[in-house]
């Protein structure tokens, strides 16, 4: 093993690494927009001014004001408090995508990294999975799974596990072929060990970030998904929902689907900016040049 | 290199074939029958039972697969439950619709993202580099219905300048068909836009921290001669990656702007199929999406060897 191999394999995550990321400018933003979505899905209850579907007949269609802080809909239902509790489910469906990716991909990587003979036919059908464009698929797997919310979660795993697998195989690849690996493997070391021990550590850099990328794709793409109906279904809001409904009143009412939009918009945002900083700081081989 | 290209044709050959496979259980495999669709609301069990039998969805899915196959080899994609064609003629109606769209799209992803890109990084942390990473950060977060639903709202509604929907042929106005494409193209370009910049100003600047450059400035050239020579050569190698990945990502955000904007191409097509439950269409489209794809990346990775002598595929 040369020097420059050993340069690059991924810094595991460690020490100090709080203060790093609090130091990073684009971790802190970023962190600051996500964190804002997140207070509003976690706290809708107490920020909603009606419940969200509560209709209130004599207010289609109104514009800001003390009551409705963003205005009604057209069944005359609180833009505002609808917009937070959509936050709930968008962010609960990108979560839980985040969640279901992490693990299977993360397995399906392990399994085609490590040993050989499964890399053929677990890559194959990830490469398969991945010539698919990606929303197609999605779209593909929700309508036919029915629309819901954890379909749209199946499906979307679908589609980005196969990203996931790729990172966490390639990080293998690395580490299985270093010396202390290979030491460890000389001294009789089992498999089981040497993977939670040396190369689970060291895919969890890129793996994190990765995640957090995932995170703002599947907010994205949940949003289309509800958007062409094979989402979670009205009246529970999503954010994508609400601007299938604001679509049939763009015209009259351009604000109901313009402020969901921005929702999603603030929250990929915000999720983009902390997958930077995230790879500035654990993984900085993969940084784009900031200087 | 006729090796090389041969190889990865071959390899191709068991991801395509899992793609079908793929594409057929997806379909198949879940609830929903195409039959009582396609009969409508209404239909008595006897009406629906002749449509399926019509429709030769009474036999065995394993039986149809195959007989998919054998036409699949013949070039015989099938006939559309639906569209009253073949799936191929209907793909080919749709095909240069989607092209031109694509097409158009990353015409000014490459105009508008290249040089931004090197602007941003002739100019290090300044303000020309802080706006480029904004809009780059902002054009990977923005949904591409939403923006398509704002910029119908502003330019149709509000300023009324562009038409909103719809697509007029090239050969019937060419002036109408490139109206009719200047909505959707901005919405579907902006995502590419932003990962293009990005990526052209991170390679342009380690580009230029290279020996080379540096001679080239010390023997006097003009930097604009440096950069436009010397440096870009050597940025378009990840950036032609990038465009290859962003015809890709094209493709699959046609699906939702050519529904937004009712655009009749090869996306719209796969939507309605998928909600119709057209399987023949979903599965013909889908396979001839992948294979595009697929193509797309051998083509990226061949080019790699043209725009860089040190790049060889043969076998030493």
């Amino acid at each position: 093993m040369t020097a420059a191999d050993a340069a690059a394999a991924p810094r595991p995550v460690g020490r100090g690494l709080v203060r790093r990321l609090l130091r990073h400018r684009l971790f802190v933003t970023g962190s600051v927009l996500f964190g804002l979505m997140l207070v509003l899905a976690l706290f809708a209850d107490l920020l909603q001014v009606a419940a969200p579907e509560r209709m209130h007949y004599r207010f289609r269609f109104e514009g800001p004001s003390w009551r409705f802080p963003l205005g009604t809909d057209n069944y005359g239902r609180d833009l505002w408090s609808r917009l937070a509790h959509g936050a709930r489910l968008s962010l609960a469906i990108g979560f839980a995508v985040v969640v279901v990716t992490g693990i299977a991909g993360t397995t399906i990587g392990l399994l085609a990294g490590y040993f050989r003979r499964l890399d053929e036919p677990l890559m194959r059908v990830m490469d398969a999975l991945m010539a698919f464009p990606a929303i197609l698929l999605a779209i593909a797997i929700a309508a036919a799974l029915g629309p819901s919310a954890v379909n749209a979660v199946i499906a979307l795993s679908v589609v980005y596990t196969p990203r996931t697998a790729r990172i966490v195989r390639s990080t293998v690849l690395v580490v299985r072929e270093m010396e202390y690996v290979q030491a460890a493997l000389a001294f009789g070391a089992r498999h089981r060990w040497i993977i939670l021990r040396h190369v689970l550590p060291n895919s969890l850099a890129p793996l994190i970030v990765q995640l957090t990328f995932i995170f703002a794709y599947a907010v994205l793409a949940e949003s289309i998904l509800s958007f062409l109906g094979v989402g979670p279904p009205p009246p529970t809001p999503t954010w994508g929902n609400m601007i299938a409904e604001g679509k049939d009143y763009l015209r009259e009412a351009p604000l109901l689907a313009l402020f969901p939009g921005l929702a999603v918009m603030i929250t990929a945002l915000g999720l983009n900016i902390l997958g930077d900083g995230l790879r500035d700081v654990l993984d900085p081989r993969l940084r784009v040049q900031h200087d | 290199m006729g090796e090389f290209v041969l190889r990865r044709l071959l390899a191709a050959i068991p991801v395509l074939l899992i793609v079908t496979l793929i594409s057929a259980s997806i379909m198949q495999l879940v609830p929903g029958d195409p039959a009582a669709i396609i009969a409508g609301q209404g239909a008595t069990d006897a009406e629906v039972a002749q449509v399926r039998s019509q429709l030769g969805l009474d036999r065995p899915f394993v039986v149809r697969l195959g007989e998919w196959y054998v036409g699949l080899a013949q070039g015989d994609l099938g006939f559309s439950l639906t569209l009253n064609r073949t799936v191929g003629q209907a793909i080919l109606e749709r095909v240069p619709v989607t092209l031109a769209l694509s097409g158009v799209a990353l015409l000014l992803t490459v105009l508008i993202g290249v040089p931004a890109g090197v602007l941003a990084a002739l100019r290090p942390n300044s303000w020309v580099d802080q706006l480029v990473l904004t809009m780059a950060l902002i054009g990977v977060s923005v949904p591409n219905f939403w923006l398509s639903l704002m910029l119908i709202v502003l330019f149709g509604v509000i300023v009324d300048w562009l038409p909103t929907g719809g697509y007029v042929p090239f050969m019937e106005d060419p002036v109408e068909w490139a109206r009719s494409l200047v909505l959707p193209s901005i919405s579907l370009a902006l995502l590419q836009i932003g990962l293009l910049a990005r990526i052209t100003r991170a390679t342009m600047l380690e580009v230029l921290r290279n020996d080379y450059v540096r001679t080239a400035r010390a023997k006097g050239l003009p930097r604009t001669m440096v950069v436009g020579k010397h440096a870009l050569k050597n940025v378009m190698i990840p950036v032609v990656t990038v465009i290859g990945i962003s015809f890709g990502l094209l493709l699959s955000g046609s699906v939702v702007i050519e529904t937004v904007y009712s655009i009749p191409g090869m996306g719209r097509l796969l939507a309605t199929a998928i909600f119709s439950r057209d399987y023949p269409v979903i599965q013909g489209g889908l396979l001839v999406t992948a294979a595009t794809l697929v193509l797309l990346n051998l083509v990226v990775d061949l080019l790699y060897a043209v725009l860089d002598p040190r790049v060889t595929y043969d076998r030493r």
